[in-house]
């Protein structure tokens, strides 16, 4: 559809691009990217005829690009300009008609029905025929490049060029322009060339992404190959993190802001910011602490800044338990969106806690165990399936800063080392009378400072591992031992 | 269908506008004949046209002096009037679609004022080229015109590259000053009469006759037609150069078009009239403030309209301190100068 072979040049003497050379194939949806003053608007400028070129060659369906005439040319691409100012107040639909400027013919260029029908087709998949009346300017940015993007597209054109098209949109027309070009690269085989800024929306809908520096290609791949950390920020120069889409298999790019002194202020979540009471224990951090957890509310990774280990009955029964959790910590005061929430049906003052400190890190590590449900995970088909709350709860704080494979690494460490105490104490499974490896309903948290010493890895024998191992097998038997006793009491 | 009575009210609201145009200049042309010194009633005025121009067997035989003003005096200066009103108001148009810029016209641009030392340098010169003769006049305007608005726009470029509304037109200030000086230089040295000159650099379309007419109507065709085959093209370029070429509009050669027809409108007025300044400002701006900017009407409209009221203006001219008569271009800048600040001021409200 379109091929670029060696395309040298720029304004003036100053060549902006270097030998630019790459294919775009029909149907496809080809993102431009690069940091500012790398040539996207001028490789833009001389794809659309603007701007003019001395070296190298631009072929457009297999036709060389100054051998079309600006009306021939403007019936097969079209550009949606990045922003648009008008000397006189046009109405919207005066301003798309004038995309069918190139299919007009004769003197005095007449409008047939096929432009009024055309016409009124673009402005309804654009979203602008409820407004074709209004003025230009009287329009918000959003809404003036959806009309231009009418503009273009009443063209009827087979190439497609965006500047940055969501510029000026919000949110919900960001996904909605996009989708549009991506239907419209599926099902009507519209070549669409865009210069994207957000790296993360190019990821997202590019079939292909070329990224220009400093006038050159650096590279032409799919999204996922281009899209790599270290070429990112080596390209823009800037410290990025690239983590997986959460919904869909691509990549997405996140900066990460420069931070300010008060970020690096030692912190220790230690006894001091534990609270236990006779219905919750909290611990309540003064940041928020990155998390990894099977908590009723929270679970999963994220971020938060308190922590709720809630007493229920025994009989603890409801359809939605998540909800009524939400609400139970409204009314004491948290967030639930910041608070990582479990429930236990232990006594409170059965629970065991330890700070062990190594060099310069230092985990401080809190669990409730009640084992009336115990099980033996390798016989684990031989139980029915009942949701009753969680009885060993362990939460692990970590002062110190963890890569994600530690958090992995202390969850399996923390289990190996829960078992162990299990095994130490001969908790029985009393469905098959064999030695139990957890309860039914067990729950774990890793929260760590992000602050300090970096932990790559949590396992067994790392210095982390180790304090994670000691600390999670000694407060498991303490914790059983209390709660043991307590049972004996009643 | 919908489209259908969309479509029928836009065809009636054209016509309607057409109409209306139409019916004033048909107003200032009867009462442009029939006002004066002498008045010529209505009835007799129809009676004479009808005499002279369809033959119509009429019984009453028309005054032969009443005759004489209509066909000798009244009809040529209210046509020539016309002409140079159509003119300037369609260049004006054009101008201002061309430039993104609601204060340009052939005045506000210098251009008129590079007609002037054209039409100067042959009327005081008494220069006659060979074989166009009588139309050398007109042609030297026309050369002279298009020489200064070339040179406005590339002095305003390598001033401003995005050629700013303010640049072009203190570009055109600036050329127009010294066009003027120079053409009083002109005068001085070629020791004519002040007064005489002075009323003509005004402008004013007073005992013309029939000559000036034929000199001006065949640049006021040509020109106008290439404005109207280009209003498609104006409305483009309104979104700027590069929007109009990626719309499929070859910019270089309309562009160039545009302006030789805007001078060929511009420089036969000139050379016809003098200068009158602000028509192409005025009467552009109203026609857009009422119909809309779309050129396809805009400038047919504007034709109109700026035909009739150069009419009405010229009428103004002659009759107010009667018996004797101001330049045309005295009213006219009455009229326009405080339009253009008031456009200006609105501007820079709204930017």
């Amino acid at each position: 559809m379109l091929e670029v072979k060696g395309l040298t040049g720029g304004y003036g003497n100053k060549a902006v691009l270097d030998s630019v050379s790459f294919d775009v194939h029909k149907g496809e949806l080809f993102g431009i990217l690069g940091p500012n003053g790398s040539g996207k608007t001028t490789l833009l400028s001389m794809l659309s005829g603007v701007l003019d070129y001395k070296v190298g060659s631009i072929r457009i369906r297999g036709r060389d690009l100054k051998e079309y005439s600006a009306k021939h040319l403007a019936q097969v691409i079209a550009v949606l300009p990045q922003h648009s100012s008008l000397a006189f107040s046009y109405t919207v639909k005066e301003t798309v008609s004038l995309g069918r400027y190139a299919h007009q013919t004769g003197w005095f260029h007449s409008w047939t029905s096929e432009d009024e029908v055309i016409v009124q087709r673009v402005m309804k998949q654009t979203g602008v025929a409820d407004f074709q009346d209004l003025h230009f300017e009287r329009l918000s940015g959003g809404e003036r490049q959806r009309v231009l993007l009418a503009q273009a597209l009443a063209q009827e054109p087979e190439i497609l060029f965006l500047d940055e098209p969501t510029n000026h949109l919000d949110l919900s027309y960001q996904k909605e322009l996009l989708d549009l070009m991506r239907k419209m690269a599926k099902e009507l085989e519209l070549t669409v060339i865009s210069i994207f800024h957000d790296l993360n929306l190019a990821g997202l809908y590019c079939d292909r992404l070329m990224l220009l520096e400093k006038g050159q290609i650096q590279v032409i791949n799919v999204p996922n190959e281009v899209l790599q950390q270290e070429r990112i920020q080596e390209v823009y120069r800037t410290t990025i993190e690239k983590h997986p889409h959460p919904a869909l298999p691509k990549p997405q790019m996140f900066i990460v802001p420069e931070k300010h002194v008060c970020d690096f202020a030692p912190l220790e979540i230690n006894e001091t910011y534990l609270t236990v009471g006779t219905e919750i224990i909290q611990l309540n951090s003064p940041i928020p602490l990155r998390t990894m957890s099977s908590g009723v509310t929270g679970s999963g990774t994220g971020w938060h800044q308190h922590f709720v280990n809630r007493h229920v009955h025994r009989d603890y029964n409801y359809e939605d338990h998540f909800a009524e959790m939400a609400d139970f910590l409204k009314t004491h005061g948290f967030e639930p969106q910041e608070t990582v929430g479990m429930m236990t049906a232990v006594f409170l003052d059965t629970v065991a806690f330890k700070f062990l400190r190594d060099d310069d890190f230092s985990v401080f590590i809190i669990v409730t165990a009640g084992v009336g449900n115990a099980i033996d995970a390798s016989l684990a088909d031989q139980h029915s399936w009942i949701s009753t709350p969680g009885t060993i709860n362990t939460w692990i704080f970590v002062n110190g800063h963890m890569a994600e494979e530690a958090f992995i690494h202390s969850i399996v460490t923390a289990t190996e080392a829960k078992v162990k105490a299990l095994h130490d104490l001969r908790v029985l499974d009393k469905v098959t009378n064999t030695v139990a490896t957890g309860t039914s309903t067990d729950s774990i948290l890793i929260a760590a400072t992000q602050r300090g010493k970096a932990l790559q890895y949590a396992g067994t024998i790392t210095p982390l591992g180790k304090l994670i191992s000691r600390g999670v097998y000694d407060c498991t038997v303490e914790a059983i031992k209390k709660n043991r006793k307590r049972i004996e009491e009643l | 269908m919908p489209n259908q009575s969309i479509r029928t009210y836009l065809t009636t609201k054209w016509a309607f506008a057409y109409l209306i145009a139409l019916l004033f200049l048909l107003f200032a042309m009867t009462i442009g004949i029939s006002f004066g010194s002498v008045s010529v009633p209505i009835p007799a005025l129809i009676q004479i046209i009808g005499k002279e121009f369809f033959h119509l067997p009429i019984s009453v035989e028309p005054d032969v002096m009443l005759t004489n003003i209509v066909m000798n005096i009244r009809l040529p200066r209210v046509l020539l009037a016309g002409l140079v009103g159509a003119s300037l108001a369609i260049a004006g148009a054009a101008f201002q679609g061309l430039l993104r810029n609601p204060l340009a016209d052939p005045y506000t641009l210098g251009i008129s004022s590079g007609a002037s030392v054209g039409a100067v340098l042959t009327l005081f010169l008494n220069i006659s080229l060979p074989l166009i003769g009588l139309y050398t006049l007109p042609t030297l305007s026309i050369m002279f015109s298009l020489l200064t608005i070339f040179c406005v726009l590339t002095f305003a470029r390598k001033m401003d590259r995005s050629m700013k509304v303010e640049t072009i037109i203190l570009t055109g200030i600036i050329f127009s000053s010294f066009l003027s000086a120079f053409i009083s230089l002109m005068i001085a040295l070629t020791g004519e009469e002040l007064r005489q000159i002075i009323g003509w650099l005004m402008g004013s379309v007073s005992m013309r006759g029939w000559n000036y007419i034929a000199i001006i109507l065949p640049f006021f065709i040509i020109g106008s037609l290439i404005l109207i085959m280009n209003t498609q093209e104006l409305n483009a370029m309104t979104f700027g150069e590069d929007r109009a070429k990626h719309l499929g509009v070859n910019v270089q050669r309309r562009k160039m078009w545009i302006l030789i027809a805007g001078s060929i409108l511009t420089g036969a007025a000139v050379a016809v009239s003098g200068t009158i300044g602000f028509v192409g400002l005025v009467i552009p701006h109203l026609v857009r403030r009422i119909w809309g900017p779309d050129h396809k009407h805009l400038l047919p409209l504007s034709l109109l309209v700026g035909s009739g009221f150069l009419i009405l203006a010229d009428l103004v001219a002659r009759t107010i301190i009667a018996p004797s008569e101001l330049p045309i271009g005295v009213i006219t800048s009455l009229i326009g100068a405080p339009a253009f600040a008031l456009i200006l001021l609105k501007r820079r409200r709204e930017g």
